[in-house]
């Protein structure tokens, strides 16, 4: 009965923890825009999701070991489902324009998908706000 | 909650930047600076950037100042038997500074220390809005 109510819950919190690793890898992209042979970083934001769902419902199913858990009733934190960062290897982005001194930043780009996943975390937290409504609503039933 | 880092990262990157800009404000300070009794004239300086982990995200990468290097550029020599520091010759050695290259180099530094600070901004307010989380 509770998980009804967790479910959607817990995609949006995967969803804002995929969003904030981003943000973290991109500010670091913009950072190291002057160091010499720095390679910028980014990963598939699709493919992240869809690997934190599946490793999340195999938890969830009880099909691996979870920490603080011993009963498929107890509730999984976020800790139990591992580290976003740990699943999620960033790769290389592709390079538009060479440079002489080998840094592959495109600052132009990074400060465009920066935008976009802050404005995409924005809407998320809408989202999870949104959705705390609802489930307070349904339970006053007013 | 790994959006904390960001500040360390861009903190540092500001940091780099700030001692980017010191380097040009004493390059173009001593670009007319000419070479004093010992022969020796001013050399340019230039700050090489250094990528730096930090935090426990492999992703997260910073930027230190990890050397900071002098020009090998060939002094200015200007023909001026007049002036008091004068060689042999009549030529006074001048600094290498080269004005249009510092100029640029100002401008890149604070442009990047713009968007960094935009950065930091930017994480501030998602950090706020997550705090008023299911308010």
């Amino acid at each position: 009965m509770f998980e009804h109510l967790t479910r959607r819950m817990e995609f949006f919190s995967d969803v804002l923890q995929l969003r904030a690793h981003r943000q973290q890898v991109l500010a670091s992209n913009i950072a190291n825009a002057d160091t010499p042979g720095f390679v910028a970083r980014d990963f598939d934001f699709k493919q992240a999701l869809g690997n934190v769902q599946a490793r999340g419902s195999e938890l969830r199913a009880g099909a691996m070991p979870v920490l603080g858990g011993g009963d498929a009733r107890h509730l999984r934190t976020s800790a139990a489902l591992g580290d976003v960062a740990d699943r999620n290897r960033v790769q290389y982005s592709v390079q538009t324009q060479p440079s002489l001194d080998g840094n592959s930043v495109d600052m132009d780009q990074q400060r465009a998908n920066f935008m976009h996943n802050a404005v995409q975390y924005e809407s998320t937290l809408r989202f999870i706000n949104g959705h705390v409504r609802t489930m307070l609503s349904a339970i006053q039933g007013q | 909650m790994s959006m904390f880092t960001i500040f360390n990262v861009s903190g540092s990157a500001i940091s780099a930047q700030a001692q980017r800009l010191n380097a040009v404000a004493s390059n173009l300070a001593n670009a007319d600076a000419v070479a004093g009794p010992d022969g020796q004239a001013f050399r340019a300086r230039q700050v090489v950037f250094q990528t730096v982990p930090m935090g426990n995200n492999p992703a997260s990468a910073g930027v230190r100042v990890q050397n900071i290097i002098e020009s090998d550029a060939p002094n200015r020599r200007v023909f001026n038997p007049q002036h008091p520091s004068a060689d042999g010759e009549g030529y006074v050695t001048h600094s290498n500074v080269n004005p249009v290259e510092e100029m640029v180099n100002m401008i890149s530094a604070s442009r990047a220390y713009q968007n960094n600070v935009e950065v930091m901004n930017t994480a501030r307010t998602l950090l706020l809005r997550t705090l008023q989380m299911g308010q």
